[in-house]
């Protein structure tokens, strides 16, 4: 059951199926694109991105949403902050 | 004279030559701050190694740190104008793995290592050197490589940036 349903997505990139480091630069691409305050999501199945996407947002000083399962793959939402 | 051919040893209370005044081992920068930097010498230059040194190089620049790719002898062919479209070289140790490992990555859509460094170019700062004895061995010039490869450079200096990285790695 996804709870992504109230948070506003301005882009959502599909990573899924590419593997570390595919997903994380995704990821930093997206971010690039997206002004202050917009909010990227990535969709990923690959595990070892499931540790990299959240140390990067931290690192990079962005707003960290969560990790939200789906069947086969996760949805990282995170705000760029700055 | 002093026993160097091994046959007539120095006479007892002989006066040693005076060594050399000892280089300053002490770090360029002061206090113990290290740069947020990852140094890579290199040196391999089959596929599966390059794939290795690209994949920490696109890592090290997604977390903000910068990148020193000191390229040498192996290393150095693999960047030879063209060659990385038609070089499938592996470690000879596991090189009955190469096809398989090939094909999985084909059918995976696994960027090259060529691609992982482009994409690490893109997203941090990350500067390609290429050894400057290997470049005389080989008879090459930096026109003879991949346009990705910065600049020629000699050990010493990319020891004085590698002394001040926070990560330096051998590959």
């Amino acid at each position: 059951m996804s709870a992504t349903f109230d948070l506003a997505i301005d882009k959502e990139i599909d990573a899924r199926g590419s593997f570390c480091p595919g997903p994380l630069m995704e990821l930093i691409r997206g971010m690039k694109t997206l002004p202050v305050g917009g909010v990227l999501a990535v969709l990923s199945s690959d595990p070892g991105s499931a540790k990299d996407i959240p140390a990067w947002i931290a690192k990079a000083g962005h707003e960290y949403l969560g990790a939200f399962p789906e069947q086969g793959y996760t949805r990282f939402v995170a705000r760029k902050a700055r | 004279m002093f026993g160097f051919d091994h046959q007539t040893p120095a006479p007892p209370g002989a006066q040693l030559p005076p060594l050399p005044e000892p280089l300053s081992l002490a770090p360029a920068t002061e206090g113990d701050q290290k740069a947020n930097r990852m140094s890579i010498v290199l040196f391999s230059g089959t596929v599966d190694k390059l794939l290795a040194a690209s994949i920490l190089a696109t890592g090290a620049a997604a977390m903000g740190m910068e990148v020193d790719l000191f390229l040498t002898t192996w290393g150095i062919v693999a960047f030879r104008k063209d060659d990385y479209k038609t070089n499938t070289r592996v470690s000879r140790d596991y090189e009955d793995y190469g096809p398989v490992m090939a094909e999985r990555m084909h059918a995976k859509h696994a960027p090259t290592w060529m691609e992982n460094l482009l994409g690490a170019r893109e997203i941090g700062d990350v500067k390609i050197a290429a050894c400057s004895m290997t470049m005389e061995l080989f008879g090459l010039t930096l026109t003879d490589l991949e346009p990705i490869v910065d600049e020629i450079t000699g050990v010493a200096s990319f020891v004085e940036r590698a002394r001040e990285s926070q990560i330096s790695l051998f590959i």
